[in-house]
């Protein structure tokens, strides 16, 4: 049997997360952890340790997916891999991010209005008022909560799908964070 | 006289997510500076399990004999 480390068990911080976030969005902020961790661990160490290691999302569909066997364990279709898909799905989600931050720019300056809920799959907006009392916070630190925790939600929620059609972490194919996080390994190790 | 099989991750399809090095029950896969799996020849026995996980379906069994 292989030693397990502590980092084995960070899929229970994935579920702590969305939990924590499902009670009171500011707990969302926690989010940038899993954005900027993965990157300057790549940037500094050259190496994937954050998927390889600490990626929870990854280890929740491993154990949902290979454990409790819910996933057909199909193969992957091509197009998910391919280059094209990869990086397309990664300016895609890169754009949307920098859509919401700009979303959060216009509710600090003023020009927008604080909107209580949480965007699923970009299009759908589901009420989430109750994770939030107005007024605790300045408006825009709200609004990037309820904007981090749409695309967290957004991520794991497709995640899942693809974990359930083809293999446990067939995500991990086209996460905008693996595909960025390569990317630099790649240029760093030319 | 028996054949020898061992496991060869595809480095160009690779995503380097780790999912194959997690699931090698003889440690034989590292993640090469996070660009794509690499197989120690010496410690893989073909089992693969690999093969199974890996969710870009990039590894293949490759025999000779020996």
């Amino acid at each position: 049997m292989k030693k397990k480390h502590w980092y084995d068990y960070l899929w229970i911080w994935e579920i702590i997360y969305f939990t924590l976030g499902f009670f009171n969005i500011l707990f969302a902020w926690l989010g940038m952890i899993e954005f900027l961790l993965p990157l300057l661990i790549a940037i500094i160490g050259g190496n994937k340790a954050f998927c390889n290691n600490f990626c929870g999302r990854s280890q929740l569909f491993t154990k949902i997916g290979a454990d409790c066997k819910c996933s057909r364990n199909r193969p992957t279709p091509k197009f998910f891999y391919s280059k094209a898909f990869r990086y397309g799905f990664l300016m895609f989600f890169m754009t949307m991010f920098a859509n919401m931050v700009f979303q959060t720019y216009l509710v600090a300056a003023g020009a927008g209005t604080l909107r209580e809920t949480i965007k699923l799959f970009w299009t759908f907006r589901v009420p989430w008022g109750w994770a939030y009392t107005a007024g605790t916070v300045s408006d825009w630190v709200a609004q990037f909560s309820f904007g981090l925790y749409s695309m967290m939600l957004t991520a794991t929620l497709i995640g899942f799908i693809v974990m359930v059609l083809f293999k446990p972490r067939t995500w991990c194919t086209f996460c905008p964070m693996g595909s960025m996080t390569q990317g630099i390994c790649k240029l760093k190790a030319r | 006289m028996g054949k020898k099989r061992w496991a060869v991750p595809d480095e160009k399809i690779c995503v380097s997510c780790g999912a194959c090095r997690k699931a090698c029950p003889r440690e034989a896969i590292s993640i090469w500076k996070g660009c794509y799996a690499v197989v120690d020849g010496e410690k893989c026995v073909g089992c693969g399990i690999c093969v199974k996980t890996c969710p870009a379906g990039c590894i293949e069994i490759k025999e000779e004999e020996t």
